[in-house]
């Protein structure tokens, strides 16, 4: 008789170090303590220190992979609410275009013109998409989808705020230390800040919305309230990179609105990982400097993006984040199933 | 008089754009956004077809229909229906897909005004005072003929049953065995021929652009959001009000400002009926 072959299936045990939930630890050892502050470290570190030691071509694709991570991290933050949204260049071009208002007809700095597009271009947005708030899943997105196409029409149309031209000489950051250091903060505040948001109890109403809406309603908590707070939130991040790069670039306009601002966030994300942020970190720290790369191809990047988004969706549903943490936090091992 | 016959065409013009798009997610609640990538591919093959190939006008026609049906069921098989059921990330797939599509057009120098379309007939006609070119007659003829097939092809065959019963009820469909996949598959089909056909007969009108693949795109949402989705007769009011709007304005404004009417109107019937003015989804269940 032939020997029966063994079933194997793979064990996943959970690391001593774990108690019970993904957020409470007991430590016992300072190789303990390592172990969970490493990979935070990892970020903080890197972002903040490794500046100074790079070359100017290499920190300005930092910044903008920095740039894109934030708008990432802002469609995490909305995808987390259930809005999926495909236009994070709205959010871009507000924000852009309230800066760029501010400081070429009100000559104000870029230390005050910042926060308040950032503040005011969220708020705005949150009131445009107010009425959409109440649809679901695809009728969001093809709203949010139109919408950057139609400000583009309209500024077109009405040549207002300088129409095809844009706005230029807009002030620059006095120094690029500080923008370098203003945006790496604003990320390493985005991406720590929505991870502890994403798991106290107001965050647990957010991720709910998404799962079941209709029972957060059974629990008596106002879902659109809800909803537009996370618009609000996300819409803040998108404003301020919007409002970042305008000043990084002396210049707001048109291209504030392209597709790369929507289609890169969300490749971003999906590569790393949704619901996560850091996935969004990766996954932008991934894409962004390939993308540098392919800038030689042309046109063939925004294919490559495209293609990329569906085959990362269709293959990739988990990201690389929520793979590379599984690894990391849990011991793998083959067992015999009898 | 004018405003009339132009705007009839115009809302004719939509309501083929609109009709592809409509009888994909009214069939199968997919929502194909890589619909104006198969607008825009159609355009571009048959000009291949025509200039490169030196095929017949008809011939390199029904090879560009045939080819996009069956882009529409490749991107079933390869994409969607891997991730069924999940709107969000169909929605996002075949966005990627889409814009994959248009941009490689782009990148391979399909760009310029050389890339046109010949009309099916050449030649104007007078209705009364004003003067209409005869293509633009051929999409006014075209679009209620195209209505008339789509309406009796999905209550008088086979496939168009099948069509219409998994629109209703896709597991009572499934007790009567009708295989879901390859009906979805075919109406992904037939949504993209439909989006084939409009590009055929509308494009002869102006150049073929990379830009005007997402243009379709917004108009099809536009009027698939005010006049319902998955709803032909609103597609057709829909169209009706946005076409003699977008025409009206046209003629008493600017031509720029004719794309902004569509968006007046998705805000508009947003705020007031989110469901659109004819839909068939309930209005608590699919959309709020």
């Amino acid at each position: 008789m032939e020997a029966k072959k063994p079933q194997l299936r793979k064990e996943r045990i959970d690391r001593g170090i774990k108690v019970r939930a993904d957020d409470i630890f007991a430590l016992n050892s300072w190789r303990e303590v390592i172990y969970l502050v490493g990979p935070r470290a990892i970020p903080v570190v890197g972002l903040l220190v490794l500046g100074p030691f790079l070359s100017a071509y290499s920190r300005e694709i930092l910044i903008s992979t920095a740039s894109y991570a934030l708008l990432a991290i802002s469609w995490d933050y909305m995808m987390m609410a259930g809005l999926a949204s495909l236009g994070q260049s709205l959010l871009f071009g507000i924000g852009a275009y309230f800066t760029g208002i501010l400081n070429h007809y009100f000559h104000l700095p870029w230390f005050i013109t910042i926060p308040i597009a950032t503040l005011t271009g969220s708020a705005f947005v949150s009131l445009l998409l107010t009425p959409v708030l109440r649809l679901r899943g695809v009728y969001f997105s093809m709203i949010t989808l139109v919408l950057p196409l139609m400000f583009m029409r309209l500024i077109e149309a009405t040549r207002i705020l300088g129409g095809t031209e844009g706005l230029t000489g807009l002030d620059s950051f006095p120094n690029e230390w500080v923008s370098y250091y203003l945006i790496m903060f604003a990320l390493l505040l985005a991406l720590f800040g929505f991870r502890r948001l994403g798991d106290s109890d107001y965050g647990l109403i957010i991720r709910a919305i998404k799962d079941d809406d209709r029972s957060v309603m059974n629990a008596g908590l106002n879902v659109y309230w809800y909803k537009a707070q996370a618009l609000f939130l996300g819409g803040c991040v998108g404003c301020f990179v919007g409002a970042f790069s305008t000043h990084y670039d002396m210049f707001c306009g048109m291209p504030g609105f392209a597709l790369d601002y929507s289609i890169m966030p969300i490749a971003c994300t999906l590569l790393g990982g949704m619901g996560s942020f850091a996935g969004a970190l990766i996954g932008a720290f991934i894409l962004v400097p390939l993308a540098e790369v392919l800038r030689a191809f042309g046109a063939l990047r925004i294919v490559f993006y495209g293609g990329f988004l569906a085959f990362s969706i269709v293959a990739l549903p988990e990201g690389l984040f929520h793979y590379l943490s599984r690894k990391y936090h849990q011991i793998e091992r083959w067992v015999e199933v009898r | 008089m004018g405003i009339l016959i132009y705007g009839f065409i115009n809302s004719a013009i939509l309501a083929l754009l609109a009709m592809g798009f409509n009888l994909t997610f009214g069939i199968s609640g997919v929502a194909n956004f890589a619909y104006g990538a198969i607008y825009v591919f159609t355009g571009f093959l048959v000009w291949i077809l025509i200039n490169s190939f030196a095929l017949g006008y008809w011939i390199s026609v029904l090879i560009s229909l045939c080819l996009a049906f069956l882009v529409g069921v490749f991107i079933f098989y390869a994409v969607i229906r891997r991730i069924k059921g999940m709107a969000l990330s169909e929605v996002i797939a075949t966005f990627g897909v889409g814009i994959a599509g248009m941009e490689l057009f782009r990148y391979f120098g399909f760009i310029g005004s050389k890339y046109g379309l010949p009309p099916i007939f050449g030649g104007n006609v007078s209705i009364g005072h004003v003067t209409v070119d005869l293509q633009r007659i051929m999409i006014g003829v075209m679009a209620v003929l195209l209505t008339l097939f789509v309406y009796l092809f999905t209550r008088h065959t086979k496939i168009g049953l099948a069509f219409r019963a998994i629109a209703q009820d896709e597991r009572t469909a499934l007790t009567f065995g009708i295989n879901s996949d390859k009906t979805v598959a075919l109406s992904m089909g037939f949504g993209s021929a439909l989006g084939a056909a409009s590009a055929i007969l509308i494009l002869p009108l102006g150049n073929i652009t990379v830009e005007g693949g997402y243009d379709v795109l917004l108009n099809a949402l536009a009027v698939c959001i005010v006049g319902g989705l998955g709803s032909s007769v609103g597609i057709m009011v829909a169209s009706g009000l946005i076409g003699y709007a977008q025409t009206a304005t046209a003629f008493f404004l600017e031509t720029h400002w004719m794309m902004l009417v569509s968006l007046i109107a998705i805000a508009m019937i947003l705020t007031v009926k989110p469901s659109g003015l004819f839909s068939q989804q309930k209005e608590l269940e699919e959309r709020v």
